[in-house]
């Protein structure tokens, strides 16, 4: 439990107890004074976290290896710079664990042809496959599919929703 | 009589009871031709004694087709009954139909059936056919395929067999039914998609892609002993199948060097030849129906287009010159015409390319169309489109003048294919 919501249930034990108390105060007595904690940095009651060596960053909601998408424009099958450094940890990540395998997922918006949708989704996801593969990741490793315009992650048939599925994920197996 | 009426009304909502259970395709028409030759049918002597009214079937074949004007009579007429040719003549009627139906010992049926040509006076055609209960259908549309050849000149399509996809919340079947929508089956359940569905030139497989392995692998199911084979599960996606007319044969779009390109196979998946090698996108191959030439569509000059190759690989020719965005290419029996998908202004469209003359004549009115299919008498063109926010199946013929669309009651219907001539 973490030391406020501790300290809150303290404090509201305390104020139930001096609810149903019906001992009168002795305003004579002096409240005695704690001295204050020292003006230092650590709080003896901190709990600072250690991570060993075999915890797994893969799972770290807050790393960048939670990021597991990649978007395109319309018809582009361009990986554009603001992914680098997603790819580059996912990269990094699959040549320290060899062991990892991913599928990358292509997808497209829903506009047009199934099966040409279908090829342009494999072209994103190839795209993605030959960053990492430029990135040092082995082919061993990489898998790349398309779902085209069959697994759309937002219905709707707005700009907003279209951006959203034309997407590569990598999926880690 | 009251007994007979009664009977059939039973009948009739047993039918309807069993439709609706079967998730129905509704028909509805919304073209007919520029020539419309007016027939006469007469009701077929006992037809109440079957389960099916076949002359029901076969006028509202007639009607679909957008070819006829359908004079009802009034009464029953046998086909061995005398008929005065002349007088239909002047009630307007160009042909006369006329017919019976007798219920056999073991519970068959014979159904006879005849057509005049009241101009000539004379006999046009006429057959028997003995029917179980659940073949009476098929005998209709038989008799349909029958005036509709001897008066239009081209074998009718009534008697065949359609496959598409349907999408209700996260299942998806692949379903068999009759060319007017009756007779829905479920060959194939899945919670995962299943598109590109492909019937083999004999009628008795399909072939289709299916997600259920999370990537797209390409089966072979065999309708009347639910074997599936696997054709092609290569690393990254397999798809887009398509028969070579002889069915030895099955072109696919694979993706397994990287670029998805043009392959083809045996058709149990042995023996893979690439046929295209390019670094853009080759799918979407079709046999020509005499088998000597495989459309494609290409991205190669830059945009999607239609292209055309030896069904052996080698140069590919550009069949599609209008707009920047031409895929789906189908090619009718005769060969003589290109059905295709084209996007102009944001809308995708069904369009038709006569290649001799490269003209090509626009069929829909509507925005998001999708995978083609000709009819097997090359008369008419299925395809896929949007019905409000839903997607439904239209029909529409060559000349863009014949229209009627299919929808189901629940879910979307896509990914039409129009089955083979069948015995």
């Amino acid at each position: 439990m973490r030391i406020t919501t501790l300290a809150l249930v303290i404090s509201g034990v305390f104020a139930l107890a001096a609810c149903g108390s019906s001992v009168k105060l002795d305003d004579n007595v002096k409240v005695e004074e704690r001295p204050s904690t020292p003006a230092s940095t650590t709080d003896a009651r901190t709990v600072a976290p250690v991570n060993t060596g075999s915890v797994d960053p893969l799972n770290d909601p807050q790393g960048i290896l939670a990021k597991r998408s990649v978007y395109f424009d319309y018809d582009s099958f361009i990986v554009k710079d603001e992914f680098t450094p997603v790819l580059e940890a996912h990269a990094k990540y699959l040549t320290a664990n060899k062991g990892r395998k991913i599928v990358i997922q292509g997808n497209t918006d829903e506009r047009g042809g199934r099966e040409y949708n279908l090829a342009l989704g494999q072209k994103r996801a190839e795209a993605v496959r030959k960053s990492m593969s430029l990135l040092g990741v082995s082919d061993a490793q990489m898998e790349a599919v398309s779902f085209g315009k069959e697994k759309p992650k937002a219905t709707g048939s707005d700009e907003a929703a279209w951006a959203e599925n034309r997407r590569a994920d990598l999926a880690y197996q | 009589m009251t007994k007979m009426i009664f009977l059939r009304s039973i009948a009739a909502i047993g039918f309807m009871i069993a439709s609706l259970a079967h998730a129905q395709l509704r028909v509805e028409i919304s073209g007919v031709g520029a020539n419309q030759i007016p027939v006469a049918i007469a009701g077929f002597a006992d037809e109440g004694t079957a389960p099916q009214q076949i002359t029901a079937i076969i006028k509202a074949d007639l009607m679909r087709s957008g070819y006829f004007k359908i004079i009802d009579t009034g009464s029953a007429i046998s086909e061995t009954s005398q008929v005065n040719l002349g007088e239909w003549k002047t009630q307007g009627a160009d042909a006369l139909v006329v017919g019976s139906v007798q219920r056999l010992a073991d519970g068959r049926y014979d159904v006879r059936y005849r057509l005049m040509d009241t101009i000539r006076s004379a006999n046009l055609s006429g057959f028997s056919q003995v029917a179980g209960p659940d073949r009476l259908r098929v005998a209709a549309h038989k008799i349909a395929d029958d005036i509709y050849e001897k008066l239009i000149g081209v074998p009718g399509a009534f008697s065949t067999r359609i496959a598409y996809i349907t999408k209700s919340g996260n299942e998806y079947r692949l379903e068999v039914a009759d060319a007017d929508g009756e007779g829905t089956q479920a060959a194939l359940r899945s919670n995962e998609p299943i598109i590109s569905p492909a019937w083999s030139p004999d009628g008795t497989k399909v072939a289709y892609v299916s997600f259920e392995n999370k990537k797209p692998v390409v089966y072979v199911q065999d309708l009347t002993t639910r074997r599936r084979t696997v054709i092609a599960n290569h690393r990254g996606s397999n798809s887009a199948p398509s028969w070579s007319p002889d069915g030895a044969r099955l072109a696919l779009a694979l993706s397994r060097n990287g670029f998805t390109q043009v392959y083809v196979a045996n058709a149990d998946g042995s023996g893979l030849r690439q046929l295209t090698n390019t670094n853009g996108i080759e799918t979407e191959p079709q046999f020509s129906a005499d088998g000597s030439y495989i459309y494609f569509t290409s991205d190669r000059s830059g945009g999607p287009q239609v292209y055309r190759m030896g069904a052996n690989g080698g140069p590919a020719q550009r069949v599609t010159f209008h707009g920047n965005y031409n895929i789906s290419p189908r090619i009718s029996p005769d060969g003589k015409t290109l059905a295709y998908v084209s996007r102009r202004e944001g809308r995708f469209q069904l369009y038709a390319l006569d290649l001799a003359s490269g003209q090509e004549l626009r069929l829909s009115d509507t925005a998001r169309d999708e995978s083609p299919s000709f009819s097997p008498n090359g008369k008419y063109i299925m395809y896929a489109t949007e019905s409000g926010r839903r997607g439904s199946l239209a029909v529409v013929s060559v000349d863009g003048r014949v229209k009627h669309r299919l929808t189901t009651q629940a879910g979307d219907v896509r990914e039409p294919t129009w089955g083979p001539f069948m015995k």
